[in-house]
């Protein structure tokens, strides 16, 4: 029982810090123009596909598909933004939603038409089988992939803190005029972290398609789930992110331990709710 | 230095400033002074590039900058101190601090104008560390106006910096313009501590709904009946 128990847990922590790392991205966004990308789920989709690609016709590996799924996402991020986004940045909030709507719609329709609704699996990764650390089972590629989001994640937290350029991004999310009087170009700081946020869930596609099925509609459900982890951990705030990937990874598994695995999303969307009836800023929102 | 003609700013229907004409003449203090909703902010964030005007030219240094992007007008030297200091709150005094140097690449000339708000602020060495948002707010202010120093301006604008600070730190932060000013600096200020505003400045101009009504000497304002009954309450 007690093992069982620790082995949830641990797989909590496996999955929880891959949300974490989709939810950063999101919460980036969110936070520097409060703009919410309904297509962030289908940028990971599309990350998971340039992967599965890579390792279907160019025989990369996904640990080597990082940097390329990180760049590009970034590109597709960045020009989405560009062309797209912010043509109706200046039109109502919800102008904006549909927008990122369409998108989502259009990608996620674009990939069955390219590459059919099958799903698909990359079959030999080059991580792969378990430890076994005592009565606790450890999936290769689900902790490298974990320990990999959490040293992105980290790395993240990094740049926005001690560089000059995180710091214009950090001052454009607290203030917007006020980092413009600095001088700082605040359009080129909104491509650039739409960029960087779509990267970041570019990055979690290659480390989920190490063991995760691949297939077009396989962001919708870490799309939800993302949303629900920024709301929860607090609009726009990294940390609070980070935390509240954690604690969905948690309630997910040992819902599904606990009850039935049939209502682990349910769970997961139950606990948000009652975490923003209670406290409607999330976590670490001000 | 700078040239306003002519300018008419709004919000959706409604016309904040309306055919306002000023000028600032190198190392004047000039004040704008008015009562609540005149209208001085939107002029201070049109001349800063925040607001865009319906009508009018602005000139700094003989160059048209009203259709210029707010990050661009501070690379021309003209800085803004806004009205409820503004500070990046959760970002240290220090990082506050070389945001405000965001514009200025070269090394050397961000050391030079650290060196200056240090001499001005001998407490924010101390300081560098702690939240923005900790800060008290006289110290905040001091901030916000050492921050809007660090870009190296020829025209410092400051909106309201008695706004929100102790009555007895009022006068302080008076002396702290004047020492600025003595520096060479040119300043724009816009103030309701009219009497005190007055007193530091070369001219002035009265603000009332949009339009200017006024204008002259600091000490002939303050002679003024108008000046004195609306605004001095004597
Ligand atoms: N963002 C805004 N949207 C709509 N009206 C505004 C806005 N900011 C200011 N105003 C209006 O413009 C007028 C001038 O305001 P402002 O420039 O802030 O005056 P002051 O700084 O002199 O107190 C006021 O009537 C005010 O209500
Ligand atoms: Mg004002």
């Amino acid at each position: 029982m007690a093992d069982q128990l620790l082995q949830q847990v641990v797989n909590s922590l496996l999955i929880g810090s891959v949300y974490a790392l989709v939810a950063i991205g999101l919460t980036l966004i969110w936070g520097v123009m409060n703009v919410l990308n309904f297509a962030h789920g289908d940028f990971l989709m599309i990350g998971m596909f340039i992967s599965f690609w890579c390792y279907t016709l160019l025989k990369m590996d996904p640990l080597f598909s990082i940097p390329v799924c990180a760049a590009a996402l970034f590109l597709l991020g960045a020009g989405i933004y560009r062309f797209i986004i912010s043509k109706v940045m200046k039109g109502p909030g919800l102008a904006q939603l549909v927008v990122t709507f369409g998108v989502s719609i259009f990608l996620a329709n674009l990939a069955v038409m390219l590459w059919t609704p099958d799903f698909r699996l990359i079959e030999k990764p080059l991580l792969s089988g378990t430890w076994s650390l005592g009565s606790v089972q450890l999936s290769i590629p689900k902790f490298v992939a974990s320990v990999g989001s959490v040293v992105v994640s980290a790395a993240v937290l990094l740049f926005l803190k001690k560089t000059r350029t995180g710091k214009a991004i950090l001052a454009v999310e607290m203030n917007r005029d006020a980092a413009q009087l600095m001088g700082i170009n605040t359009e080129k700081i909104n491509s650039l972290s739409f960029g960087l946020g779509s990267a970041l869930v570019g990055i979690a596609g290659a480390f989920l398609s190490m063991y995760y099925y691949i297939y077009p509609q396989v962001g919708g459900l870490f799309g939800l789930i993302s949303f629900c982890i920024v709301a929860l951990g607090g609009f726009g705030s990294i940390e609070g992110a980070f935390i509240a990937g954690i604690l969905i990874g948690l309630v997910q598994t040992l819902g599904g331990y606990f009850f039935d695995p049939a209502y682990k999303y349910a769970l997961v969307f139950l606990v948000y709710l009652i975490t923003v009836w209670i406290r409607p800023q999330g976590l670490m929102g001000s | 230095m700078l040239e306003v003609e002519g300018l008419a700013v709004g919000y959706g229907d409604l016309l904040a400033i309306q055919e306002v004409s000023f000028n600032v003449q190198k190392g004047e203090v000039v004040s704008l002074i008015g009562s609540n909703g005149a209208g001085k902010s939107t002029l201070l964030r049109t001349i800063s590039g925040l607001l865009r005007p319906r009508r009018g030219t602005i000139r700094f240094e003989g160059e048209p900058i009203h259709t210029v992007a707010p990050y661009d007008i501070v690379r021309k030297r003209i800085s803004m101190v806004p009205e409820g200091r503004q500070l990046f709150g959760r970002l240290s005094v220090w990082d506050n601090l070389l945001l405000g140097a965001y514009g200025l690449d070269n090394r050397g000339e961000i050391d030079t104008a650290l060196d200056d708000v240090v001499k001005l602020f001998p407490w924010l060495p101390e300081r560098r560390n702690q939240r923005a948002e900790t800060l008290s707010g006289g110290e905040q202010q001091q901030v916000a106006i050492a921050r809007g120093l660090m870009s190296r301006p020829s025209l410092l604008m400051l909106d309201e910096p008695s706004l929100g600070i102790m009555p007895k730190l009022v006068t302080e932060m008076f002396e702290t313009i004047d020492a600025i000013r003595k520096k060479g600096m040119t300043v724009l200020l816009v103030e309701q501590n009219v009497f005190e505003a007055l007193s530091i400045s070369d001219r002035a101009y009265v603000l009332q709904t949009g339009r200017i009504v006024l204008q002259g000497k600091g000490e002939e304002l303050l002679q003024s009946d108008l000046v004195r009954q609306a605004y001095l309450g004597m």
